[in-house]
């Protein structure tokens, strides 16, 4: 069931459409990635969410509701542009950005010192934020973002500017989040970094959503059947052994291992290849290629094109 | 809205807590103080300083000016000017008086000192001299007159007159007035406004910047209105402001009463006491204090409580109208722009007006009735502030009332206006922004 929908979203700015027709629909307690190049709506789509601008046409379904002023208090967002007020002080700055997605002060300071111990940055409470690292004000922002327990959390490039150890720190607090029942949107351009964790994704490019669906669906269906095999020993006349299903897309040779690319067309299996090669070759490793989001992302930008 | 009163408790902490903020709450009072107690001690410094005067005198006069007060008129009619001049530091003589000896015609005697000679030598020196003269020419001619009492008759026609200033109320009631104070109330409450304006329009502006290149700003209009952080940050401005200045009224006041009264006590009963008796003599050095003490006259018989009551709230109206209208404008300045440097273009248009408010506020009070007067103070940009200027002179009710809701008007248009750029600008990052580009803005719905 879709916990969030947005349906043929048009926003238009001088001179320029930020938004197309876009509709995404992110089902309760998954992943949803939100991919694309810089520029081509991700932020805009993520503010109209935010209901920091309106959507020109178009309708915004929360929880099977349109969206409505109150709905930020179960919202929770990580701009991609964030920052803190450099002049006040770590603690203070949390609870007043608590105090306002909703919470009391008490409460809100109750919380925060229970995450600040979990993250280690207890003893920055009373420090100015001019102080810390920025690897620390990246921590204060996860942890006001997720503080008031949002249904649903919005990162807009959420691991740029983070180092490794932290990045990995905030996989896993999400990962927990998802867990325990929050919906998740995720925007980036990167889409290496976000594959292995999304459940969905839509893609968007130039104002228009191109493609979407499950993540697992999407691979499959982008799959070329194409494998990589590495072998030692020498063999030339390849073609002439080979079935002329088994299309070879690259050979190469290397210091130890040689390795070859085939595409398996007209429904071969990778076994009947793997048989006929046996008897010349030396295998060392055989495995599937599968296309990468950013293959993908390539694949259906160019073939939108040619249409 | 309860999350407006968050913002707007963060803005004023935020500020008031700032080391800058105390320190100038608290040296300013202490500065004005200081400029007080020196200008009593200035004045009170020419008084007590004792200054010998050589005269020469080669005129057929005799003695006609008298030693007075602190300064003191030595006679050495048989020393030659040149001898006077090579005593002047030996003797510590203050400046040579020569009284020539055809003063009665040529009207003129020379002061020759190596120092400017100070105001009160002149005229002391140029008064006592007319005084002795006219004196003398009076008595011959009233012994040529033969005629008994002449003068106690001719004594008996110096009539000085004291003009009075009496307006008419709105209801045909008269008020006594004095237009000097109506002029010093008037600038000084418009300059107070002027400069509210302009140090805190700034720090509405400066607050709008800093968010934006904080980059905090996407994170709080995820939980507020656009709008909400903007009137937020307004208010919270203002409401520094506000303590401040009455910081400031408040701890000058103590300071002062406490200066005088610890400091000064019986140096202050002396000079109250020479001032009296300065004014009441028709001419005298110490002019500026008998104008002092008439002004402190007339603003006892002009302080009627409705008259001062009318003015404050005036004052009050103008002075958050003013503001309010201008800090919507220096905050969509403010959200426009990435960094300070980037204001200057879009500055123009909001000092010009403030600037030249001032200067049609000094024309106004010359001539507060003219058209410059009325539409300086009907015209919202300029209003808040050429208004205050005609206040205490009395403006018509219903010149008041236009010009107030005119300026309600504009605050919520310019503010509504102000909005619109800030919600675009504030998520405007890198962008050099033109005018054209910001009209863009204006067109853009939501």
């Amino acid at each position: 069931m879709a916990f969030f929908e947005a349906k043929d979203i048009v926003k238009q700015y001088a001179g320029h459409k930020a938004l197309n027709k876009v509709s995404i629909s992110v089902p309760k307690g998954s992943i949803f990635g939100l991919l694309g190049p810089n520029g081509a709506g991700k932020t805009t789509l993520i503010r109209i969410i935010n209901q920091i601008t309106g959507p020109d046409s178009g309708v915004v379904l929360f929880n099977g509701n349109p969206l409505v002023p109150n709905d930020i208090t179960r919202i929770g967002y990580l701009p991609e542009e964030r920052g803190l007020y450099k002049k006040m002080k770590v603690g203070e700055q949390a609870v007043y950005l608590a105090q306002l997605k909703g919470m009391n002060q008490k409460e809100a300071t109750k919380k925060l010192k229970v995450w600040f111990d979990k993250f280690d940055i207890l003893q920055w409470w009373d420090k100015k934020v001019e102080e810390l690292s920025k690897g620390m004000q990246q921590k204060i922002q996860f942890i006001v973002t997720i503080l008031h327990e949002p249904e649903l959390l919005i990162f807009d490039e959420p691991f740029s500017g983070f180092d490794p150890i932290n990045a990995n720190l905030l996989k896993k607090e999400i990962l927990e989040l998802r867990d325990k029942g929050a919906t998740i949107i995720f925007s980036t351009h990167n889409m290496g970094s976000v594959e292995e964790i999304c459940d969905h994704i839509a893609l968007i490019n130039k104002s228009e959503k191109i493609l979407d669906g499950p993540v697992d669906q999407i691979k499959k269906k982008y799959r070329t059947n194409t494998y990589e095999l590495t072998y030692t020993g020498e063999f030339d006349k390849l073609e002439q052994v080979l079935n002329p299903d088994f299309e070879i897309v690259e050979q190469q040779k290397g210091l130890e291992h040689n390795t070859l690319t085939i595409k398996l067309n007209n429904g071969s299996t990778s076994n009947e290849l793997l048989a006929q090669l046996l008897p010349y070759l030396n295998i060392v490793s055989f495995s599937e290629i599968i296309p990468s989001m950013n293959d993908i992302f390539i694949r259906v930008v160019n073939e939108n094109k040619k249409i | 809205m309860n999350k407006i009163f968050i913002i707007i408790k963060r803005e004023y902490l935020s500020r008031v807590k700032k080391r800058s903020f105390l320190i100038l709450t608290f040296l300013t009072p202490v500065l004005i103080a200081g400029i007080y107690a020196f200008m009593i001690w200035m004045m009170l410094k020419d008084d007590t300083e004792s200054r010998t005067i050589a005269v020469i005198n080669e005129s057929q006069l005799v003695e006609p000016v008298q030693s007075k007060d602190f300064t003191t008129f030595k006679y050495i009619n048989d020393t030659s000017f040149e001898d006077a001049k090579a005593q002047m530091e030996e003797k510590d003589y203050y400046a040579i008086l020569l009284i020539p000896e055809n003063i009665l015609e040529s009207k003129t005697a020379e002061l020759f000192s190596y120092k400017q000679v100070t105001m009160e030598v002149k005229s002391e020196a140029g008064s006592q001299l007319r005084d002795h003269i006219e004196q003398l020419k009076r008595s011959k001619i009233i012994a040529q007159a033969k005629m008994p009492d002449l003068e106690e008759k001719l004594a008996a026609t110096r009539t000085p007159i004291s003009m009075k200033t009496i307006k008419f109320g709105e209801g045909g009631e008269v008020k006594q007035s004095s237009t000097e104070i109506a002029m010093a109330i008037g600038f000084i409450s418009s300059f107070i406004i002027y400069m509210f304006i302009f140090l805190y329009g700034v720090q509405v502006m400066r607050g709008v910047i800093e968010e934006k290149s904080n980059r905090i700003v996407e994170v709080i209009i995820s939980s507020v209105k656009p709008f909400q952080l903007m009137m937020g940050k307004i208010v919270g401005v203002a409401m520094v402001g506000l303590t401040q200045f009455i910081m400031w009224v408040i701890l000058s006041g103590i300071i002062i009463s406490i200066g005088t009264a610890v400091v000064l006590p019986g140096v202050d009963m002396d000079s109250l006491q020479q001032a009296k008796t300065l004014s009441e003599l028709p001419q005298g050095a110490a002019s500026l204090n008998a104008d002092q003490l008439k002004m402190a006259q007339d603003l006892l018989g002009t302080f009627d409580f409705g008259y001062v009551a009318g003015i404050l709230g005036a004052f009050i109206f103008f002075f958050l109208g003013g503001y309010l209208l201008y800090s919507a404008l220096f905050a969509a300045v403010g959200s426009a722009v990435d960094n300070e440097t980037e204001t200057q273009q879009f500055m123009l248009p909001i000092t010009i007006p403030l600037i030249l408010a001032m200067y049609i506020g000094f024309a106004v009070a010359k001539n507060p009735e003219g058209s410059l007067a009325f539409w300086g103070s009907i015209i919202p940009l300029t209003s808040p502030i050429v208004m205050l200027v005609r206040i205490p002179y009395g403006v018509p009710v219903w010149e008041l009332l236009l010009s107030m809701v005119t300026l309600i008007g504009t605050f919520l248009f310019v503010t509504w206006i102000a909005a619109k750029i800030y919600r675009t600008g504030i998520l405007m990052y890198g962008k050099k922004v033109s005018y054209k580009e910001i009209w863009k803005w204006l067109r853009y719905h939501n």
